[in-house]
């Protein structure tokens, strides 16, 4: 697969404590990557480093196979978690200004700009002050700095903190369809919902060092554990095959099971086992949330 | 270069536009003159109002004249032929302004005298005082010794000291009045530039930290360019604002003398030499009125001696020099901090050396400019901006000019290396709190 970045081995530590220790990351290019991590993990400082603002004492970045170098900076997009405005500026004179530094002539950020106020329904403050705008408003606006430019590379720190739904749902479409036009994303949130529902990989940094990563799909495959959920009229018992975890009694001899396949065993072989016994309502294998990884992975070191 | 020049470019626009710029462009070079005027105005109106003091006299020596009052018409002098103490509680119930006791005392062993007053009176008023008792012993001491009172008064002579300038075979005429008030306006034009506009840097810093557009800007501009922007685009305003009150005050002294019927030093001059140049003849009959005019012409030819051209280029020097001395610190200061009020323990130390500078520039440079602590102010980059415009208008050796600019380059590069260092980390530190100790690690800290 081709990676758009890969960072191996990035240690950077600072007067008292380490920041980041051995840290390699992948990121497959056109994919929704998701950076996780409980807070003072290390997440801002791997994409502060990505993004040039500091330098990693050890390790090497490669995007697009080239050592990270600053003629890359224009073709990265970054939209920091604490982030704000000129508020003395107007929308339209900062949405130029900003995406001048990023390397577009004046023309082309004029041009991008108005498409993309248009786009996300507020060209109507395009000669307001900044400082008249609603928190949403001006996350919009960040948000439009931070693509307007068409980098090849998205990274958006909680992306939807200060969106009501609605909006939300409209930058999380943008976000979308800009994955459509080829560009790879890196999302660093603690909402798991988001992560869920967008990424395609992710890699889980705790206390500096990276604990888990890989797609989605692997990382719930390696952590399911033959556990089931079957909802059923009539009782089941462990057997050679399955044992009993819960059983819930919900009255009128209807039972949800939570059961645990056995070593050697299949699913079809737990059916069939189950199939004469009772009526079957719905049966289906527990798959672990991203949520609950997290908590596992990052709370189990704790204890 | 593109980006610094963006970032220049939007720190002298959104400053410009403000209103407040506005008004203080316009009205600083017209509340400057009115203030002068006004307090010109006040001064002559008192001199006028003030009649004369009344001073109690109780001469116990019968050595002093005080009939004599053309020296000055300030005090009107009672003698008084009683004893001390009653004198005093007589004094007490009237509302004039002292009361002078002389002992009885012969010319060879002056006593010291007491001078009562309902307020402590100011060292001018007792030297005053102390120099007419002085002149008239002297004077009788004199005439003792056989002087006779007509000698006596053609001892006295009016004395004017003209100075002059020697450079190389060149004698030119200078006017210490006039070089001093260059000296002074450069180095206090200086003085208030640095901590103005310093000041601005700083805020201009602290608002971005605050907006946290920072960490927006410098993903797409290094750290040191977006500093090196903020701080020339604030220059840059001030040199246009320093543009505008040139333009503007020249305009209206011009106007203002115009009114009251008299012409530019430049203007008039000019006029001169053309009338003198023509023909010999005129340039004689001219004669008398030039001499009429000699006072006018000695001030015109003062101005004219002043190298202007040499005085305002290192007048330019030294105004961005020190500033960019002092910019970046300040800029290293804001970015450590997260308000305003935060700044002021790190601003001592800045601020120090600029203080120190403008007390050098009246206690040493213009006592003896060519002094050695003069020398080593207008040396060290931390205060030659100020000082050595101080020294610039009384003539310096070419050789410390030089070094001093050298060292003043190296000195703005210095700080500006070291507050760059400070000034990448701080800016994204939030809610730290931060001591001398703190900002030394930054300095430190890889990047």
């Amino acid at each position: 697969m081709e990676h758009i970045l890969s960072a191996s081995h990035i240690s950077k530590r600072y007067a008292q404590h380490h920041a980041l220790n051995d840290v390699s990351i992948a990121i497959p290019k056109g994919s929704i990557f998701g950076l996780l991590g409980p807070n003072g993990a290390g997440k801002t400082t791997l994409i502060r480093i990505i993004t040039q603002i500091i330098t990693a004492d050890e390790g090497q970045i490669l995007f697009n196979g080239e050592p990270l170098q600053p003629k890359h900076v224009p073709l990265i997009g970054y939209l920091p978690e604490e982030r704000g405005l000129y508020k003395k500026m107007k929308v339209g004179e900062q949405l130029v200004y900003l995406g001048q530094l990023r390397g577009l002539s004046h023309k082309e950020a004029s041009d991008k700009s108005k498409f993309w106020v248009k786009k996300l329904e507020i060209a109507d403050w395009w000669s307001k002050k900044v400082e008249d705008l609603s928190k949403g408003m001006a996350q919009k606006i960040q948000f439009i700095a931070t693509v307007m430019h068409e980098p090849e590379l998205i990274i958006l720190d909680e992306p939807f903190s200060g969106f009501d739904p609605i909006n939300a749902n409209l930058i999380r479409d943008e976000i979308l369809q800009l994955r459509k036009k080829g560009c790879t994303i890196i999302f660093s949130t603690h909402r798991m919902e988001t992560v869920e529902d967008l990424c395609d990989s992710i890699a889980l940094i705790n206390k500096s060092e990276k604990i888990l990563d890989g797609t989605k799909r692997e990382i719930k495959e390696a952590y399911r554990n033959n556990t089931f959920l079957l909802h059923c009229q009539g009782s089941v018992a462990s057997n050679g095959i399955f044992d009993v975890l819960s059983e819930k009694n919900e009255g009128e001899n209807h039972f949800s099971y939570q059961l645990k396949l056995k070593e050697g065993h299949s699913a079809n072989e737990l059916l069939n086992t189950i199939l004469p016994q009772v009526q079957i309502q719905s049966f289906s294998e527990k798959i672990p949330s991203i949520n609950e990884i997290f908590i596992t992975k990052v709370g189990g070191d704790k204890s | 270069m593109k980006k610094i020049f963006l970032i220049i470019q939007r720190e002298f626009l959104s400053r410009v536009q403000k209103k407040s710029f506005l008004v203080a462009t316009i009205l600083v070079p017209l509340i400057f003159p009115a203030i002068i005027g006004v307090m010109i105005y006040l001064a002559i109106q008192e001199d006028k109002a003030t009649s004369a003091k009344t001073v109690w006299v109780i001469d116990e020596s019968k050595l002093f004249d005080f009939s004599d009052t053309t020296s000055s018409n300030k005090y009107a002098y009672v003698l008084k032929d009683m004893p001390l103490a009653e004198a005093k509680t007589a004094f007490n119930e009237t509302e004039d302004y002292a009361l002078l006791y002389i002992p009885p005392m012969s010319l060879d062993t002056p006593q010291s005298m007491s001078f009562y007053a309902k307020n402590t009176p100011g060292i001018s008023v007792i030297g005053e005082f102390e120099r007419r008792f002085e002149g008239q012993i002297r004077e009788a001491k004199l005439l003792r010794s056989g002087i006779s009172q007509d000698m006596l008064d053609k001892l006295k002579a009016d004395v004017s000291i003209e100075t002059f300038m020697i450079e190389g075979e060149n004698e030119k005429q200078s006017s210490a009045d006039a070089t001093f008030w260059i000296s002074y306006a450069t180095g206090f034009l200086i003085y208030i530039f640095l901590f103005a506009y310093g000041a601005q840097v700083m805020q201009g810093v602290i608002e971005e930290k605050n907006s946290k557009i920072v960490e927006i800007m410098i993903s797409a501009v290094r750290p040191f360019q977006l500093m090196l922007g903020k701080i020339i685009g604030v220059a840059s305003v001030g040199l246009f604002q320093v543009l505008i009150w040139v333009v503007l005050m020249t305009g209206i002294y011009t106007v203002g003398l115009g009114a009251l019927g008299l012409k530019m030093p430049q203007q008039q001059m000019m006029e001169e030499v053309q009338s003198n140049m023509p023909e010999e003849a005129k340039q004689e009959a001219d004669l008398s009125k030039y001499q009429e005019n000699a006072k006018v012409q000695k001030l015109i030819s003062a101005i004219d001696s002043i190298p202007v051209a040499k005085i305002t280029l290192l007048f330019l020097f030294y105004f961005i020099g020190g500033y960019l001395m002092y910019a970046s610190l300040f800029a290293a200061v804001g970015s450590a901090v997260d308000t305003p009020s935060d700044a002021q323990q790190f601003m001592m130390p800045i601020m120090l050396p600029i203080i120190v500078s403008l007390m050098g520039l009246f206690m040493f440079v213009f006592k003896d400019p060519n002094g050695s602590i003069s020398f080593w102010l207008s040396i060290i980059p931390f205060t030659s901006p100020i000082t050595m415009m101080g020294r610039i208008a009384f003539g310096v050796p070419t050789w410390e000019l030089i070094l001093s600019m050298v060292l003043l380059i190296g000195g703005f590069m210095f700080t500006t290396w070291l507050a760059a260092r400070i000034y990448r980390v701080g800016i994204l530190m939030h809610g730290t709190k931060v001591n001398y100790k703190t900002l030394a690690k930054w300095f430190l800290q890889k990047n």
